[in-house]
């Protein structure tokens, strides 16, 4: 647990708020090491299949409380790790996961549940090889993320913390709060900070020299389950 | 508001839920914890009128009964495509939500809730799968520690001829398939009850059960449920 894994592959991931530009990077960056040759599996934030649907109902009920908010995910992060992460980094492959067990934690204690106790739940994650951390202004990000989609959703707001009954003021609001425990994680677990004001393509070179640096024994050639990978 | 008895209080296990206060909560929770086909759910249906017959109202709740997470859990295990640690997370999810959205709002009301298997079932069965006790009973730092847990004792033996006289016989899950204990139902049964029966017993101590011994008739454990539980309830 934490870090006691040895695999083969690597773990890359990405972490920001919304509107950081990490799951563009992310996109370039596994374009990228597909051209090189290397054998690539990515996996988003909350998308086992099987867990998804009680999710989906958890949010369209508003049924969701802070604590069962924080245990599907990390039901889903499980599923993942055991199905989609373990088998690719055992085989020696890259894999890249847009947002991982940081936001988490930086979402669930913002909605009142124990630092501590999320810590301890996730403990069965393996350790990412490089977290990136692409940190942007608030101002910089909401102006994305409000000019370019139509409508915010309840929890994405964090419309349940009660932060104020407009749902674009509760999303800026929930979103400050995001950033300041993200920026409380930087030391505690070592996230690569990206800072994400610059070009899209300053920043991805910057991430591509710190990948390469990971790379030195990561074979180009897959070895198996690369029909599996392929996906 | 009514005046809780004042040598009454619930504690949580570990770092607790937010935003719980537990002063409020004047009810009980009673759990009947034990292995499959032990009879947990027959003592339930007895007890539950009994206590209502008594004046107390009463909640009774059992595993993947959650609104939210019940049916997916179903689904999850006719497909068998859970993984130990997910399928381990999941039921915590279905116990948390069951933990908040019934439990705690009926002991908030006053209610007696009387819960078919608790915590235990879903530390033993996680540390029978390999995962780690320490892990997992932080998980469950969540849960609220109960009045009384009532361990329905029995020996693997005993349990052969109930879960084959039920319509089902042998359960995939209740015979530990997911782990390949043995070549047959029937093996693996035996072999994987074996180990949550050690584990429970290894519990009866940290957790302070009152273990019952469950290869009497169905009367007598009633009777004996009974006696401990009305001794439980006189102060309410």
């Amino acid at each position: 647990m934490y870090g006691d894994h040895e695999f083969p592959g690597k773990l890359f991931i990405v972490e920001g708020i919304d509107g950081s530009g990490k799951s563009t990077q992310l996109s370039l960056l596994q374009q990228w090491l597909r051209r090189e040759g290397y054998t690539v599996f990515f996996s988003e934030w909350n998308s086992s299949p099987l867990v998804k649907e009680t999710t989906r109902r958890g949010k369209r009920k508003q049924m969701l409380t802070p604590t069962t908010f924080s245990l599907l995910h990390t039901t889903d992060l499980a599923d993942r790790i055991e199905r989609h992460i373990i088998p690719p980094l055992s085989a020696g492959a890259i894999v890249l996961a847009d947002r991982y067990i940081y936001t988490a934690f930086a979402r669930d204690t913002a909605r009142g549940v124990s630092a501590r106790w999320v810590r301890e739940l996730y403990k069965f994650a393996v350790q990412p090889t490089i977290a990136f951390y692409f940190r942007v202004p608030l101002e910089v990000s909401l102006k994305r993320i409000l000019s370019a989609r139509a409508a915010l959703k309840y929890y994405e707001a964090g419309m349940d913390l009660g932060l104020s009954d407009d749902i674009e003021e509760s999303f800026e609001l929930f979103q400050g709060m995001i950033a300041d425990r993200y920026e409380e994680m930087v030391d505690e677990f070592g996230l690569k900070v990206i800072d994400a004001t610059r070009s899209i393509e300053e920043q991805q070179n910057e991430v591509r020299v710190i990948v390469e640096r990971e790379l030195a024994d990561v074979p180009k050639r897959p070895t198996r389950y690369l029909d599996f990978l392929e996906v | 508001m009514q005046s809780r008895p004042n040598n009454h209080a619930f504690e949580f296990y570990g770092e607790g839920l937010p935003a719980v206060d537990l002063g409020e909560l004047r009810g009980r929770l009673i759990v009947i914890e034990g292995p499959d086909g032990v009879g947990r759910s027959t003592q339930v249906a007895m007890l539950k009128p009994w206590l209502e017959s008594n004046g107390h109202a009463v909640l009774d709740t059992g595993m993947t009964r959650s609104a939210l997470a019940g049916k997916g859990i179903k689904q999850a295990k006719a497909g068998i495509t859970l993984g130990p640690i997910s399928l381990t997370l999941f039921y915590a999810t279905d116990f948390a939500d069951r933990l908040e959205n019934e439990m705690i709002p009926a002991l908030r009301a006053g209610f007696i809730v009387l819960t078919d298997r608790y915590i235990y079932s879903l530390i033993a069965r996680a540390i029978v799968r390999g995962l780690d006790a320490s892990w997992i009973k932080a998980c469950y730092g969540v849960a609220l520690k109960p009045d009384a847990v009532f361990y329905l004792r029995a020996n693997v033996s005993d349990l052969i001829p109930r879960v084959l006289s039920s319509p089902t016989g042998f359960d995939y899950w209740e015979s530990g398939m997911d782990i390949h204990l043995g070549e047959d139902l029937y093996d693996s049964f035996v072999e994987y009850q074996t180990r949550m029966l050690s584990v429970f017993d290894s519990m009866i101590h940290e957790y302070g059960f009152e273990v019952i011994d469950a290869t009497q008739p169905v009367e007598p454990i009633y009777r004996n449920l009974q006696h401990r539980i009305g001794r439980l309830l006189r102060d309410l």
